[in-house]
Order: structure tokens, then sequence, then C-alpha cells
């Protein structure tokens, strides 16, 4: 008797084990630590070979098009209806769109994806209202956000990798559960890839990264003393899962940016989570500005379960990386697009 | 009956937030949630089922069962004349579980404060309340808690492992043998009182065990309490108080860009873009 449960236990921590290595997200050694704040605080950053190996598959860069001159007559002079592009020359307003046949359109479809091949000018098809305030948002984020983008800027390439819907974008989350009678837990409780397999918020984006001028982030008191109820644990449980997300899209740890002794501290920090926070405050304006006003654009296989447009977030552009693309501009060659070169 | 019913509420609760699916409650059953009520609630003991009534329904049956359980575990140890302290120390423990599901969320206002059942909701649930608070690990109860965590953890094993040492003379019948010579327990008890201290008896050893166990969640009781109640955020309330150290800046001074209206960044950036154009 006392075989067989031994035997039974042996063989239920064999199985257990077994399913646990082949389950769970397990990093594969050896782990590489490189230490980027004062010794002790355990301010570094972790990859392996096979996270490094993803990053640089992820992040390959796309052919280079041949530069235009900016002189000569311009694109208006020959082709019609140009609203956004019609300060470019004839040659640098066809190497836009030859970025775009390239970067965006499915490649059996190249320009009849936007176009109507009859009539080049036509606006009949949705996606190409949609790339007209695609190209706007890009020269607007090379132009506006120089404190999240910097040099390194942005072209079409860093969000779509020759998609016409970049990998990552998000949608509101449908309400989950049977509804009726039962819990309704405000959204927690379930794995997915946003709050990386936690319990916490699956949608820590809306009313957050599709609104202007909430606070909603901030959770820690700024006192040591309570001076009247502060934020919850629910909003602290979404602050939480954004910062998760943020760290996902980033391939970063939480200690990128914080130290992790005082989250909520500034003079704690490091200088990325001042560019980090210039990013949350881009997303916003991009979502509010740029990508909800297409609402009524969409087809409706573009649109998310409870039938809202998509929207952007820090993988959209980032992918896995600290810097989109690694760190190499694309846009310092696309004057065109609002890159460096431009202003 | 109560434990039965509480642990009914919440399994068909979880069941019911996978849309009634077997297959999915098994796969995110370490996941599921019966989540307490929003704080828009407050501590209304009337709350619509679904937004949380069902977390305090679980909660008082719950409470019902171990408060029961405490009672009989109490009366059947008098009746068998035996010592009460397995009664108390279980009873620190209900302190523990009374502080963070009632008395702390009463305090508070708000039933939103307290936690959640689930595996790792409640463990989400601590994360979110260290950060929230400002960090647990500068609240000093805390930190005798873990320290009588870890020292339970630790006095624990090294019984286990001398017990299991003197398994060949019959070591596991050490309540039987306690107050006898040339025993098991008494070759256990000297090597304690050889390694560990020559004061170390068979008594006192199994006071300092049963007091670090108890203070464990009598301590972290105190900790969950203050939270949030009298402190609002631990590490800054251990700068002021010298508790916390500081370390060397290795960064450039980073300035809230929310507080400075333009960060440096912004600063820079603007300033490079004045030198290079004449915008």
């Amino acid at each position: 008797m006392g075989s067989l449960i031994l035997l039974f236990t042996a063989a239920a921590v064999v199985l257990l084990t077994t399913a646990m290595l082949f389950t769970a997200g397990w990093s594969h050694p050896p782990v590489h630590g490189v230490q980027s704040g004062y010794r002790g605080l355990a301010l570094d950053q972790l990859s392996t070979p096979a996270s490094e190996r993803l990053v640089k598959l992820a992040n390959i860069l796309p052919d280079p098009i041949d530069k235009a001159s900016p002189d000569g007559d311009k694109a208006t002079s020959v082709y019609k209806n140009i609203k956004v592009l019609d300060d470019l020359s004839i040659d640098q307003f066809n190497r836009v769109m030859l970025g775009l046949a390239a970067w965006v359109a499915p490649k059996d479809q190249s320009c009849s994806y936007c176009h109507s091949v009859e009539n080049m000018a036509d606006d009949s098809l949705y996606t190409k209202r949609v790339a007209r305030v695609m190209l706007k948002m890009t020269r607007h984020i090379n132009k506006e956000w120089q404190p999240h983008v910097g040099a390194v800027g942005v072209t079409c390439y860093t969000c779509h990798r020759g998609q016409p819907v970049p990998t990552n974008i998000w949608f509101m989350a449908a309400p989950a559960g049977a509804g009726g009678f039962a819990t309704n837990n405000d959204g927690l409780g379930h794995p997915t890839a946003i709050n990386r397999s936690t319990g916490l918020s699956a949608d820590p984006f809306s009313g957050y990264l599709d609104v202007e001028g909430v606070a909603g982030a901030r959770v820690q008191a700024t006192h040591a003393l309570p001076v009247g109820y502060g934020a919850t644990i629910q909003q602290t449980e979404k602050t939480y899962s954004l910062m998760v997300s943020v760290s996902t899209s980033l391939g970063v740890n939480c200690t990128f940016c914080h130290n992790s002794r005082a989250f909520g501290q500034w003079p704690e920090s490091a200088p990325q989570r001042v560019t980090a926070w210039h990013g949350i405050q881009m997303t916003r304006d991009l979502n509010v500005h740029f990508l909800e006003p297409l609402q009524s654009e969409w087809p409706a296989n573009r649109l998310g379960t409870i039938g809202d447009g998509p929207k952007v977030f820090c993988a959209t552009c980032h992918q896995g990386a600290p810097k989109p693309l690694l760190g190499v501009s694309l846009a310092k060659d696309w004057p065109e697009l609002g890159g460096s070169d431009a202003h | 009956m109560f434990g039965f019913f509480a642990f009914e509420v919440i399994g068909l609760n979880m069941l019911a937030s996978v849309h009634w699916s077997p297959i999915q409650f098994i796969r995110q059953l370490p996941w599921l949630a019966l989540e307490p009520p929003k704080s828009q609630y407050g501590i209304s003991p009337f709350v619509p089922m679904a937004e949380g009534g069902w977390w305090l329904l679980a909660g008082f049956l719950l409470t019902a069962s171990v408060i029961l359980w405490w009672t009989r575990m109490y009366t059947r140890a008098v009746a068998l004349g035996l010592g009460t302290h397995t009664a108390w120390a279980f009873g620190a423990a209900i302190w523990l579980y009374l502080v963070l599901g009632f008395i702390r969320p009463l305090l508070m206002g708000y039933w939103s404060e307290a936690v959640p059942f689930g595996i790792f909701p409640h463990l989400d649930w601590t994360a979110a309340f260290s950060l929230r608070y400002g960090n647990l690990f500068y609240n000093l109860f805390h930190m005798l808690s873990i320290a009588f965590l870890y020292g339970s953890a630790l006095l624990f094993a090294m019984h286990g492992a001398t017990i299991l040492s003197v398994g060949r003379y019959g070591g596991e019948r050490e309540v039987e043998q306690v107050l006898y010579r040339g025993t098991a327990a008494e070759r256990a008890a000297l090597f304690w009182r050889s390694t560990m201290g020559f004061n170390a008896t068979m008594e006192s050893i199994h006071r300092w065990a049963w007091w670090f166990a108890v203070l464990c969640p009598l301590t972290g009781g105190i900790d969950i309490l203050l939270t949030g109640t009298v402190v609002d955020n631990w590490y800054l309330w251990a700068v002021q108080h010298g508790v916390a150290p500081s370390y060397p800046h290795v960064f450039p001074p980073v300035v809230d860009p929310a507080a400075t209206g333009a960060s440096q960044w912004e600063a820079l950036f603007f300033c490079s873009r004045l030198l290079r154009s004449s915008c």
C-alpha cells in the first residue's frame, strides 16, 4: 500500500514537472544581465540568446528606396486630388507611393490596395482615405513628438512591417463572463498576451490611452501619511497591467525606467522614464486625433469584438525592442514623411 | 457546511466567468477570480450580486466557517484536557484573514480594498497593494512579519530534519517520548542543546517555534492594518524616518515631466531644433 502511494506520488511529480517545463514561459539559460544603475538596486536588463535572436528577427530592415530630389515640378502639377503630400516634388511623391506599396500594401495588390486603377485620383476605397490620415499622422509624429521619437523618427514601416494592418494593435475588451447574476469581476482574472498571463486587467488601455487629459496612471500616494482617499487597488491593478504591456512592448524589465524600490519617484528613476512618459502622451494623442476619427471608415473585418476601430499602444511601433527597429533611423532618409532632414 | 457553500459560491462564479466552459475552467483556474465590490459601493452591505455581492456572501460564509472551526478547536482542546495553544495559533491566522478582508476595508470605508478570491488574483492584489502604498518592504511590521515567516520556515525545517534524523529510534513518536530519558526525543534534544545552545530544552524550542509562527500573522495583521489608514506611502515614510537608505545617483537628474511642464528632454530637443532651423 505504502509503495503504491509512493509510486503514484512519484508519477504525479514527474508528470507535473514535465507539464510545467513544456507549458509555462521558461527562459533557456544563459541569462545575460547588463547593470544600468547603482549596485545592489537590481537595476539591470536581462536577456537570453533566444530573446536576442527573436528581437533581431523581428527587426529586419526593408530594402532602401532610392532618394528623390525635392526640386522640379510639384506633384500637384500632374496628379489630381492630392491633399496631404501637396508639398512634394513629383519624384518625392512617387517615392512615397513606392514606399507604401512596399511597406503596407499586400504583395498581390500593390497600388490597387488603395487606388482604383482606372482613376488613381478616386477616393472610393477606404484604404486610401485611411492612408491619408496615416501619412498625416507620420508627419505629425516626426514633427510634434520629438521628445519621444527624437532623431530616430518613424516611417510607415516602423509599425506596418510589410503588412496592411500592424501586428500589435488593441481593441476594447468585450465584457468577460456569463453576465447576468454572476460576478463580472470588472474584467480581472483572465490571462492574455496584453497582461502577460497575469490575472490583471485584460484591457488596461480603455479610458487611458484613448482619452486625453486623464491622470490615471499615478496611483502611489505622494505623501507619507494619508491625505484623503487616493487611488483604489483596482486602479493600481490597471496601471500595473498597463506597465506590464509597456515592458512587454519594449522587451525590457521594469527597471529600464523605474527604480523598483520606489516606482513613483522621479528622482529615483532612469532618464528613459521621461521618454516613456512622452510616449504615453503621444499614444493618447494619436488615438484621439488620428485613429478614433477613422471609426466610420473601417469595414466590419477591421473592427474589434465590440465594434471599435483599431488603436495603437507601445508595441505597435516598438514590437519588442527598446527602440523600434533597434534604433535604426529609417526616417532620416525620408524627408517626405517629415523625417529629420525635413526640419 | 459554511465552508462548502463558500467554496461553491467562489467556484461557480469562476465557472461563470469563463462562460460555463469546463475546459476553460481547468485551463484558467489559477487566474480565475471572485473580486470584491468596486469602490463606488463603499462599505455598503447591499451590493448587486454581479458587482461584488457574491464576494460578500462568500466572505461571510468563509468567515463563519473559520470561526466555527476555531470554536470547535478550542472546545475540543478543553474537553480533552489539552492546552488551548493550537486554537490561539489558529486565532492569529484568523486575525490576519479578518484584517485583510474585513477590519481594514471597514476602517478604509471600502470593500474594494479587500483581497479577491483566486490563486493568482490574490497575488496580483498583494503586488498592487504594495505598489499603491509605496512599497511594503519599508513597513516595519511587514519586516517583522517576514522575519517571523522565514524564521518559522527555518525553525520548522530544522525541527523536521532533526526528527527525521532520529527516525531510526522512533523519533516520530516525539509527543509520547518528550518527558522520558533514553528516547529518540532525548537524543534529538541533546543534539539541539549541543548545536543550538545549552539552554535549548524540549519545551523551550517548541515555545520559540510557536511564537515565531504566531507572530508572523500577528505582526502581518498590524502591517496591513496600518497601511492606508495610518501610512499612505511606506517609502516616503521610511525616507522621513531614516529607514530607507539613499544611494548615489548614477543617472542624470530626472524630473517629473508633468510637474515641470516641459521636461529637460523637451527643452533639449527644442533648443537643438532652434539651432538647426529658423523655426
